[in-house]
């Protein structure tokens, strides 16, 4: 006798153990769960950066603790600081050294805009040599704006038409 | 006497050149460019002045001459007395001074940067490149007739160029440079914003009548 399925939840007994979803509800969560940041601290805003990662604001909480220097094992480029022209094409370089799928936080004032430094010798704005995905005020930004533009990275990521993108490029 | 007269009085029996300089805070002398490492080595060696504050210099305006002048501030850790040594460069257009890296190995880094803003040339230096603009920038940004803001350049990496199409652009001076007022004021008076808030890059300034 087949009773109603009157339940919300997902139920083993009658489904099994299979799940039916969205590729692109998959992806965009195992992406936007595990955000591996690659640290481009330059100047202050690293050091809030580095905030953000101990036991007081957590950044492990968002599966993003795992900050990794190298280029090629990451994710999201945090750009924390100034940008000098002198080491712009070298954020550039890295950046293009990133693999797919990447982001781009730029943390504070100075990536997001030359910030305070209106001069002859700092980059206005990190987005002239790099596409950005959030952008951070403040000066530095404190940890927990920091987090919110993690978090607002997130909802990014959860948005992305990720299956035909993938499809698209093979 | 003034703490200047002080100092030059200590270092006339050897060095009969130097004359005191005025100066709003720290005693302070004038010497002959071709002295200077001996007065600075004196200081050093003889006065306990053992350590190397700053080396900077200054641009005097296009039409001065002489239009640079180069200041050493030392400092003594024993006796807490600064004194600020002042050299005018003998050639205008490409400025020339003595390195002091063998005497205080600090100063290398400070050449550099005097060097890449300023331009004045220190013989004997041990490496002397820009330091805050890329080694093949063509101007001297602390220099009277560079503007604030900035000259138009490509950025260092000419493939970084064509990849992004970014260039180094004039900063955006939106009103003018910030100033901070001082003295007995709403501190939101104070604070420091642009001198003139009527024109951004975007808005003209408009017509005073």
């Amino acid at each position: 006798m087949v009773s109603a399925n009157n339940e919300l939840a997902y139920n083993t007994k009658i489904e099994g153990e299979v799940i039916v979803t969205k590729a692109d509800a998959v992806i965009n969560w195992l992406r936007s769960s595990s955000i591996w940041p690659m640290p481009m601290g330059l100047a202050c805003c690293g050091i809030e950066l580095m905030a953000s990662g101990n036991s007081q604001f957590d950044i492990a909480r968002f599966g993003a603790e795992v900050m990794r220097f190298s280029p090629r094992q990451s994710d999201c480029m945090i750009v924390a600081g100034t940008v000098t022209y002198k080491m712009a094409p070298h954020v550039r370089r890295i950046y293009d050294q990133m693999a797919e799928p990447k982001w781009v936080i730029a943390m504070g004032a100075c990536a997001s805009s030359g910030g305070m430094y209106r001069s002859y010798a700092t980059l206005q704005g990190v987005d002239q040599i790099i596409p950005v995905d959030v952008y951070v005020s403040g000066c530095p930004p404190r940890p927990e704006a920091l987090l919110d533009a993690l978090i607002k990275m997130q909802a990014k990521i959860r948005r992305e038409p990720s299956a035909r993108n993938l499809l698209a490029s093979a | 006497m003034t703490a200047s007269a002080d100092v030059t009085a200590a270092l006339q029996g050897k060095f009969p050149q130097i004359a005191s300089r005025a100066s709003g805070d720290h005693p302070a002398i004038n010497v002959p460019l071709a002295e200077v490492t001996a007065v600075l080595a004196s200081l050093r060696d003889e006065h306990t002045f053992d350590f190397l504050v700053d080396v900077t210099a200054a641009d005097w305006g296009v039409d001065a001459s002489p239009r640079f002048t180069v200041f050493w501030h030392l400092f003594s850790t024993t006796t807490h007395a600064y004194v600020r040594v002042a050299a005018d460069c003998t050639n205008d257009a490409e400025p020339v001074a003595p390195t002091v890296c063998d005497l205080w190995p600090a100063a290398n880094w400070h050449e550099r940067e005097t060097y890449d803003l300023l331009g004045i040339t220190f013989s004997k230096h041990p490496d002397l490149r820009r330091i805050l603009m890329w080694d093949g920038y063509p101007y001297h940004p602390l220099r009277k007739d560079f503007p604030l803001a900035g000259i138009q350049t490509a950025l260092p990496d000419l493939e970084v160029s064509d990849i992004t199409g970014a260039t180094v652009k004039p900063a955006p001076m939106m009103g003018g440079p910030f100033v901070a007022s001082s003295g007995e004021m709403n501190m939101t008076d104070a604070e420091p914003s642009a001198k003139d808030e009527s024109w951004t890059e975007r808005r003209e300034k408009p017509a005073s009548e």
